[in-house]
């Protein structure tokens, strides 16, 4: 029966398109970690656009961890030799599949494309390997936005901060009111998300470089991360006792429900409060976080292709292709509450937080303030970033100080190099 | 070997009452702590959404609803796909059959030999094979993915059913050994004497009186691989991840709102087929152990 | 000392000879995937822990960094590294997991072994956690352990409002947590071996010392507790074995936080060597622990496979 649909579905392919040998109907199978509700729509999307063109798509998805589960599935079928067609991996970790010289390139796609024109430079130099295109970004997400309710302020008498200091003086407020001022997960990634834009807002465009991209132990010894520390543990006292290993979802929901007053997280965020049919500016307030106006931390989702059977190379490419196709990067975005890659499209479809950050990004990459994000592994490799978090979230869940803090990141990243 | 009489406690005095009243009691309160997480994941999945929200950990729900187990079986989304667990439910039955009796068969094979056919480094060919009970299954997670690529069995139900046969071995040759090992010698001797050989004797003589070692063996396969994450996830293709990775993409997700009671009802339905198994086999389980398994 | 068996008969002949290599032929398949899946696997990790790996195997050889790596700033009191972190957790929890399950085990079973009624229904209770594993109820373990959700909530809803109970989230406590799941899973096991045992025992002693006038809980303490050393034994190896690869437990309940307050060599290896790129390291991590393991088991084995030869 599956053959015989397989048969037909390639028979009807042959008839609307020309069936040229390897260029006809083939199959991706496809490794990603978007399981929940916003981003699996979001990517069947293109699974339908794939569809359309005859090729088919199997669904490969593991939950866990942000990703850890899929790259332990990742690593061992690469080692099998039988890697996926494509995988979500983003970041540094591209470079490291390609000098396991396991990656296909793409660069003919990307020419008939013109990739290179359609895509900013930064994020270009991350989606090639030695020169050649190997990897396709989806997708930009911002990581430093705060996410309010502004029911909650007002009933606390609160205005949303811009300043770390008004910060404080807003949860005092919304304490005092007898409602939780941050909504808070408490699991390794969401810490290191709100300490590396505390990184940002408290040190600054520079200072962020040197202590998380090129991991300097003389910045993460330093006052400036002594004071980020400081800051960081401050949010401490106001969160919930529920708060260790809450999913970032949930933590949303506490923002969305009123229980809680903000949360920072990335724009993806954003899909939850759309999912529980919230409008921005009236229902919630998307803000960036205090002290990071001009800067925008990015994240950007990429899926890498690897070497496939001559038969599937059509719909591999093809899948390449769709990726940055404006029907996809408009759906997807929309849908994942991220912003578009692909540079130039219109911004009637999205809404005002990704307008703001579509702006933004645009500035912020001829400013400089267009930093990767660390703790979405963007900025260091693995190992390193391993190392930082560590200290990171066992400072904010210990009694160590700050000073101790600062230089056990120092001694950490040293070991890891 | 058959069971003793239970020691009793004393005669009907009303101390010996008072002593009957307080052994209950504990087991009682002890049934209780070993049944809540049991209850908790069974009552959460028979309530609302709405239920769950006001109610709390242990409440009864107000109106009994089976649509949780409807959709997790059919229609709660595990990927990009919603359909439910069943056909990762098919997966793991498909799985765990053949890997049970296969590896079950081999281990009463292995243990007939190094009980009643030692030979010349028999003893420490076994000491050598029981390490392998001990090894943390995360280091063999990449050597072995190169060895089922290189078998090209990588990703499929028979990379599964060969990881699983191979790691099970070492357990089941300890069951049917150490069962085996009771049996008296006599026996095979005389059966010898008679001409019997080999197979004719584990035919004849040996497997009729192993059930409750088959028993025992099978039960602990079965968990064993039907609970089986790590190998599950690692080794498994888009169609052929068993009950295990569906369910954790269930449970470690979640849409915009968490629907634990969908949750709970794949985590039972997730659980159900080796809890029957205990339901129905705990007696011949304990049985099992009894006869031989818990020899020092 | 038992002599092994030989065949005596006097027929040499072609099919005798079958018959004699017969055990032998059996058991090579088994002997082969052992010596590839469990030895040549092990040799692989010893060696790859001898390189520099990182995201995927690597096979220049670099000598003991990874060793000397994970024994930088090694100490146990306070820990200090993650790793040292990892090994003082399960020293803490093997000790309590294996002490609390034997006592729970064996004090169910003297209590089921009283000619209980409805023995079935209670043994089938405190078996039924062996079955599931902690995928299935490692949520509803959080939820119980969660202060917002439940026990807190619940004896605070009861009329208790000062009642804490936040283990789950204080990261000196959340390990506690763990070996709570853990003997909840793994006692009724425990009690199945010790049930069994407690049948075996030869029923005559016991009216003897009965007749002597000892009082049952002497009669427990002197002569039945002694006489199961052997399944004591066979539970603490059991046990340990659970503990010392106890993963998913970890990673469902709290995935080694808060912080990795509750990180266990398991997940430290699997950590470092899957999810951080730095395979050779996770690989130091995995021989260190198989070391650990083997110092325990080969004693063991040993006096295993000479008792059992004695017995007979």
């Amino acid at each position: 029966m599956k053959f015989l649909k397989g048969a037909l579905i390639v028979l009807v392919a042959c008839m609307f398109f020309f069936c040229e040998g390897a260029g006809g109907p083939g199959e991706v199978e496809v490794l990603h970690w978007w399981t929940s509700g916003g981003e699996a729509a979001a990517v069947a999307v293109l699974k339908e656009m794939l569809e359309e063109e005859g090729h088919t798509w199997k669904d490969f998805a593991v939950a866990g961890g942000g990703g850890d589960q899929a790259m332990t599935v990742l690593k061992s079928r690469a080692v099998a030799g039988n890697p996926p067609a494509a995988a979500q991996v983003k970041g540094p970790q591209i470079q490291l599949w390609g000098d396991e010289g396991v990656l296909t390139n793409l660069d003919d796609v990307a020419q008939a494309e013109k990739w290179d024109e359609l895509v900013p430079k930064v994020v270009a130099d991350i989606m090639k390997y030695q020169g050649h295109w190997v990897a396709v970004p989806v997708n930009v997400h911002r990581i430093n936005w705060m996410w309010c309710n502004p029911e909650v302020f007002k009933k606390a008498g609160a205005k949303i901060p811009t300043t770390w200091a008004e910060f404080e003086d807003a949860c005092k407020k919304i304490q005092a009111a007898g409602m939780i001022p941050v909504a808070w997960g408490g699991q390794p990634w969401q810490e290191a998300t709100v300490f590396e834009i505390i990184v940002a807002g408290v040190g600054g465009t520079d200072f962020y470089k040197k202590a998380l991209v090129d991991a300097d132990p003389a910045a993460l010894n330093s006052p400036t991360m002594v004071e980020v520390l400081k800051t960081f543990k401050m949010i401490k006292q106001y969160t919930d006792p529920g708060a260790p290993g809450r999913d970032w979802n949930l933590a949303t929901a506490m923002v969305i429900k009123g229980e809680a007053g903000m949360q920072f997280m990335g724009d993806w965020a954003k899909g939850e409060f759309t999912a529980a049919g919230k409008v921005p500016n009236t229902d919630y307030v998307a803000a960036v976080a205090p002290g990071t106006s001009k800067q925008f931390i990015f994240n950007i989702d990429s899926f890498i292709m690897f070497k496939v059977q001559a038969k599937n190379e059509a719909a591999q490419k093809a899948m390449a292709r769709l990726i940055l196709q404006p029907k996809f990067q408009e759906v997807f975005n929309i849908n994942k509450g991220s912003i578009p890659v692909r540079m130039g499209m219109p911004e009637g479809p999205f809404d005002a937080p990704a307008r703001l950050a579509m702006k933004d990004f645009s500035e912020t990459s001829k400013t400089g303030g267009l930093i990767p994000s660390m703790a979405h592994e963007m900025a260091v490799m693995p190992a390193i970033r391993g190392a930082i978090m560590d200290v990171v979230t066992n400072f904010y869940n210990s009694d160590l100080s700050a000073e101790d803090a600062a230089a056990q990141l120092a001694d950490a990243v040293k070991a890891a190099k | 070997m058959r069971g003793r009489e239970p020691v009793m406690v004393g005669e009907r005095s009303t101390g010996a009452v008072i002593g009957r009243i307080i052994v209950y009691s504990i087991l009682i309160v002890a049934a209780l702590y070993f049944l809540i997480p049991f209850f908790v994941m069974a009552m959460t999945s028979l309530k609302t959404m709405n239920d769950i929200r006001t109610g709390n950990l242990i409440s009864f729900p107000r109106e009994f609803t089976l649509d949780a187990w409807g959709k997790a079986w059919s229609s709660a989304c595990t990927g990009i796909n919603c359909e439910g667990v069943k056909g990762y439910f098919l997966n793991s039955v498909q799985m765990v059959i053949p890997a049970v009796i296969i590896s079950t068969l081999i281990g009463a094979v292995n243990g007939y030999v190094f009980s009643k056919w030692r030979f010349k480094g028999s003893e420490t060919i076994f000491s050598f094979l029981l390490l392998g009970c001990f090894i943390p299954f995360q280091i063999i997670l990449l050597p072995m993915s190169q060895t089922l690529g290189v078998l090209r069995i990588g990703q499929s139900i028979f990379g599964l059913i060969f990881v699983h046969i191979v790691y099970g071995l070492p357990f089941t040759s300890l069951f049917f050994r150490n069962f085996y090992v009771t049996i008296p010698d006599e026996i095979i001797k005389a059966a010898k004497i008679d001409g019997a050989g080999f197979f004719k004797i584990f035919w004849k003589i040996i497997l009729p009186v192993s059930l409750p070692i088959f028993v025992v063996a099978i039960i602990w396969q079965t968990t064993q691989i039907w609970n089986d994450f790590l190998f599950g996830v690692a080794f498994s293709g888009s169609d052929s991840q068993p009950i295990t990775v569906a369910l954790n993409n269930l449970v470690n997700t979640s849409t915009g709102v968490k629907e634990y009671n969908v949750d709970m009802a794949a985590a039972i339905i997730a659980g159900l087929p080796t809890l029957i198994v205990y339901i129905v086999a705990g007696k011949y389980f304990l049985r099992g152990l009894t006869a031989g398994a818990v020899k020092g | 000392m038992q002599i092994p068996m030989r065949n005596k008969l006097q027929n040499p002949g072609i099919l005798h000879r079958i018959e004699n290599f017969l055990p032998k032929l059996v058991v090579i398949p088994t002997i082969a995937v052992a010596a590839v899946f469990i030895y040549g696997f092990i040799g692989w990790t010893t060696y790859i822990s001898f390189t520099d790996s990182r995201l995927l195997p690597k096979y220049e050889l670099v000598g003991f960094h990874q060793y000397v790596r994970l024994f930088t700033n090694f100490n146990l009191f306070p820990p200090e590294s993650r790793w040292s972190v990892a090994v003082v957790n399960l020293l803490i929890f093997s000790v309590l997991f294996i002490v609390l399950c034997i006592i729970i085990g064996l004090l169910l079973a003297i209590f089921l072994d009283q000619r209980i009624r409805g023995e079935g229904f209670f043994r089938t209770i405190y078996l039924y956690p062996m079955a599931l594993s902690f995928i299935v109820t490692g949520a509803a373990w959080r939820w119980i352990l969660n202060p917002d959700l439940g026990i807190e909530r619940l004896i605070q809803q009861l009329g208790f409002g000062d009642f804490t109970f936040r283990w789950l989230v204080d990261s000196n406590m959340a390990i506690y947590t763990i070996v709570i799941a853990a003997v909840w899973q793994s006692s009724g096991f425990v009690l199945a071996l010790f049930l069994a045992g407690l049948r075996g025992i030869d029923d005559s002693i016991i009216k003897a010392a009965k007749v002597d006038g000892a009082s049952l809980p002497r009669i427990y303490l002197r002569i039945v507790i002694p006489s199961l050393r052997p399944v004591f034994l066979s539970a603490v190896i059991i046990l340990l074995h659970i503990s010392i690869k106890s993963f998913d437990l970890v990673m469902v309940l709290t995935r080694g936080g808060p912080g990795f307050s509750t990180d266990m060599p398991a997940t430290f290896m699997y950590a470092f060597a899957f999810n951080r790129g730095s395979l050779a390291f996770g690989a130091a991590s995995a021989v260190i622990m198989f070391l650990a393991v083997m110092a325990i088991i080969i004693p063991y084995l040993y006096s295993e496979l000479r008792g059992t030869r004695n017995a007979r």
